[in-house]
């Protein structure tokens, strides 16, 4: 912790500098005793080097006397509130506030409790927090740019590492906007079995974030049985895809293999251990009073405020609004099962582990009634310009052979046009923007990354609270930095 | 053609709309409800009324923002009166009470890549803003705080245009000279 008197850029760099240049003497000592006005000099050189190699510059967060009012507003999220009509509580932007009161203090991105590479810096009163700013893009690989690069069978292999805890909806939402464009209707094994996956990606997703939420907040145990749990159901994905993360199942055209012979009972066996588990982590968690405490209250939002920061998913659905696109925006077949779309009431860190945790208990209702109805068929569309011949073919025909070669090095094209397909993940509306002209790659693949928006929350959720809390923050937003930064 | 049925934002000024991604088909698959978008077309006067519009009918948040670099790809179908430029910023707008999506395609020329920021009427949009002018250069007029998002502060064009290129690391072969 660091006192505030980091004044504004120039101010900073030149102090660090020059402390830098009086320490150096001690370490070597100059040849020629050097005359003041090249010492000045020096500093001033050195300066320029340093600021250029390690400063941020506008990414950070700035002092209060360094930051125009409407940026100030923005920070402390006062803004949210104008288009409501309400007025503005005056005392919430405190232009003149003395920077001696205050101190930024930064945390991240190498920080066990960031989930990844987030890095937060907070201006703090004592321990309230009063301003916070996520600074992101450390993990920023231009996934982006390389779904331009690669054809659309190459293009789940790129965005399945984007959300890398729910890398199957990552596939799913990709492989719908190419289907959407390419104009193919899978036949419905493909889709219930696309549910099942997806599903079983949900209830591994939340189960992590009980885990790392737990060890946030104190609970080792909790990590050991969140882990514990997901450790099955990784098992089951390496058993049907080949890996245990970023699958590539999910393909356009379908799936890329059919689940294997007895899959219902290793499914069964998931949900009967996992459902009762879900009852251990209440009477672990939701009864404990440290717990409560800890998250009653805790980072509160309303529902205006999360529309108005389009938050989505569990963070969306706390404060009240029963959103669900799987319920309100039905794909796949989630018209034909029966599940409800949990809410919370208060917004707080509390409500939003009450939803994940019951979005578990959801998920297996779901899976289950797909084990029931899980129709017998193909599993991806015989579709010749999208599919590639079986793999015995091969063996007996020349133009079976060739078809194979073309499909995955030339690809297939896709008609000119473009999409937005959005899909629930467990972390909210996961989209994706897919415009084609016409040839084998998309011409631009953006994906709408719920945790991306997500993080807007969190210095409104900080604001007026405690800097303990931050970690359980940050935590209940249920960042995937791999997918914040794409 | 309409945009809203229930008398909601009409086409203002040079707006023009049109239903549906141009690759619909007749019959559309039934798990792709979704991409049945309508598109308006504002230019830049507009652009942010018209979006203001949307959210009074009912529009509560927005989905997405994103930009598109047309730079190789020109002769995109587009509706009657909209000249296409190289930039277009995409914003995908979400109701919830009607359970309806609307994407509203703002064309920006290269020249003067400059779009009003949609900052005042979706608060949302701040990172998503920041996002595209730090990818694409499109600078927003009203944003609060427009820097870079994802890559560093001093880095040097802007990496997802299509005459930005694509870096890669050569491939080693045996026989091929290493670098020591």
């Amino acid at each position: 912790m660091t006192p505030a008197d980091t004044d504004t850029d120039a101010d900073a760099g030149t102090r660090s500098t020059s402390g830098a240049h009086a320490a150096r003497p001690d370490a070597e000592p100059p040849a020629a005793p050097p005359t003041e006005e090249d010492g000045a000099h020096e500093a001033a050189a050195e300066s320029a080097e340093f600021v250029a190699e390690t400063s941020e510059g506008g990414q950070e967060l700035a002092t209060r006397r360094g930051t125009d009012a409407d940026e100030l507003r923005r920070e402390v999220g006062a803004v949210l509130r104008l288009p409501e009509g309400v007025a503005v509580d005056p005392s919430d932007i405190d232009v003149e506030r003395s920077d001696d009161e205050t101190m930024i203090i930064n945390m991240g991105p190498q920080h066990p409790s960031t989930h990844g590479v987030l890095r937060l810096m907070f201006e703090l009163d004592g321990e309230t927090v009063l301003r916070t700013k996520p600074v992101i893009g450390y993990l920023h690989t231009g996934m982006e740019k390389t779904g331009e690069e690669l054809t659309y069978v190459q293009g789940a292999t790129n965005v399945t590492r984007m959300d890398y805890l729910s890398p199957l909806s990552n596939e799913l939402v990709f492989s719908m906007a190419a289907e959407a464009l390419l104009g193919v209707e899978l036949p419905a094994r493909a889709e219930w079995i696309r549910m099942l996956m997806v599903e079983l990606n949900r209830v591994s997703s939340h189960l992590m974030w009980l885990a790392t939420n737990g060890m946030d907040l104190g609970s080792t145990s909790m990590m050991i049985y969140g882990f514990r749990e997901r450790e099955m159901i990784l098992g089951f994905f390496e058993k049907t895809t080949g890996l245990r993360m970023n699958h590539n199942y999910i393909r356009p055209g379908g799936v890329a293999a059919d689940l294997p012979d007895g899959w219902e009972d290793d499914v069964e066996v998931i949900c009967d251990t996992v459902l009762p588990r879900c009852d251990e982590y209440d009477e672990l968690l939701t009864g404990q009073p440290v717990f409560r405490r800890r998250t009653e209250g805790v980072g509160a939002i309303s529902a205006e405020e999360a529309l108005a920061l389009s938050l989505t998913g569990p963070i969306l659905r706390s404060t009240g609004v029963p959103w669900d696109l799987r319920r309100s925006m039905p794909y796949l077949c989630y018209d034909e099962v029966d599940f409800d779309v949990i809410v919370g009431t208060f917004g707080d860190n509390f409500d939003r582990y009450s939803i994940r945790l019951n979005e578990i208990r959801e998920s297996i209702r779901i899976i289950r009634q797909v084990l029931e109805k899980m129709p017998a068929g193909d599993y991806r569309v015989q579709d010749k310009k999208v599919t590639p011949p079986p793999r015995v073919r091969i063996d007996e025909s020349m133009e079976a052979l060739i078809h194979h070669f073309k499909v995955f090095t030339e690809g297939f094209k896709v008609p000119e046009g473009e999409v937005y397909v959005a899909t629930e993940s467990p972390r909210g509306e996961l989209g994706c923007y897919l415009v084609s002209d016409g040839t084998p790659k998309p011409y631009r693949m953006h994906i709408r990354a719920p945790s991306f928006v997500n993080l807007q929350a969190v210095p409104l959720m900080m604001r007026g609270g405690l800097i303990a809390d931050a970690v359980a923050v940050i935590s209940s937003v249920d960042p995937v930095m791999g997918e914040v930064d794409r | 053609m309409t945009p809203v049925a229930d008398g909601g934002p009409p086409a203002a000024g040079a707006t023009r709309t049109a239903v549906g991604p141009s690759a619909a088909g007749g019959n559309r698959p039934r798990s792709l409800q979704d991409a049945t978008d309508e598109s308006a077309f504002p230019d830049r006067e507009h652009y942010r009324e018209l979006v203001g519009r949307y959210r009074d009918a009912g529009f509560e948040t927005c989905a997405d923002l994103c930009a598109v670099d047309y730079l190789t790809h020109p002769g995109r179908h587009l509706p009657e009166g909209v000249r296409p430029e190289r930039f277009e910023v995409v914003v995908n707008l979400l109701s919830l009470s009607q359970a309806r999506r609307v994407r509203v395609r703002l064309q920006v020329p290269e020249p003067d890549p400059v779009a009003p920021s949609l900052f005042s009427v979706y608060p949302g949009v701040e990172a998503m803003e920041r996002e595209a002018f730090d990818l694409f250069g499109v600078v927003f007029d009203g944003h609060p705080d427009m820097t870079r998002i994802l890559m560093p502060e001093d880095w040097e064009g802007h990496p997802l245009r299509k005459d930005y290129g694509v870096g890669r690391i050569p491939v080693q072969f045996k026989e091929a000279p290493g670098p020591r």
